[in-house]
């Protein structure tokens, strides 16, 4: 599945059967961090996503049987609307053990 | 799918016999503007399209999932002939 964001809308009168009453938005695909990548794309959806909403799509064969039992022809489906996005930043190294110091490597008096 | 704009049509005498009498299209991807963007495909019409029209096109094995296409060799068909596209 991709995280993407409505920006728009498209329309069809003459269309396959198999999608019709089905909304088709345009979808811009988007890092975690909000930025752009990619070129956008049409989708089917499944859950009433509007505009400007962050959503989260997937694409193939699963994307039809998204919007089941109606299973139209599509190859990209919104399955959900973000809410938010947490991103755990890389875990740092664990820090070095104190050096011990003025000790004999026997453990003796000198 | 892709938005596309039909560009032109394929003949093809020798070819399986599940694709005939489907029609053949050449498409040109678009962006949501009407830009032309690279590449071409080939896809299967089902809906009466017409040159320079704006479509969209499904592609993969959901293409199958078109009228008049379920178990024929086909992974780019074309299910909308767009009106009107909104930006946001």
């Amino acid at each position: 599945m991709n995280l993407g964001k409505v920006v728009g809308c498209v329309w069809c009168t003459a269309k396959d059967r198999h999608i019709e009453g089905q909304r088709l938005l345009l979808v811009q695909p988007i890092t975690p961090e909000l930025r752009n990548t990619g070129k956008r794309i049409v989708c089917g959806d499944a859950t009433g996503a509007g505009a400007g909403e962050i959503v989260y799509w997937v694409r193939g064969r699963e994307a039809s049987i998204a919007l089941a039992p109606a299973e139209p022809p599509f190859d990209a489906t919104i399955v959900g609307i973000v809410d938010s996005i947490h991103i755990k930043p890389p875990a740092e190294p664990p820090p070095a053990p104190p050096k011990r110091e003025g000790r004999h490597p026997k453990g003796k008096a000198c | 799918m892709i938005l596309a704009r039909v560009v032109g049509t394929v003949v093809a005498t020798r070819k399986d016999p599940r694709l005939e009498g489907k029609k053949l299209l050449v498409l040109k991807p678009i962006s949501p503007e009407g830009n032309d963007e690279a590449g071409y495909v080939v896809a299967v019409d089902t809906v009466s399209a017409g040159y320079r029209e704006r479509v969209i096109a499904v592609a993969g094995s959901s293409a199958r999932m078109a009228e008049g296409c379920k178990g024929t060799p086909v992974d780019t068909a074309i299910i909308g002939i767009v009106d009107d596209v909104r930006l946001d």
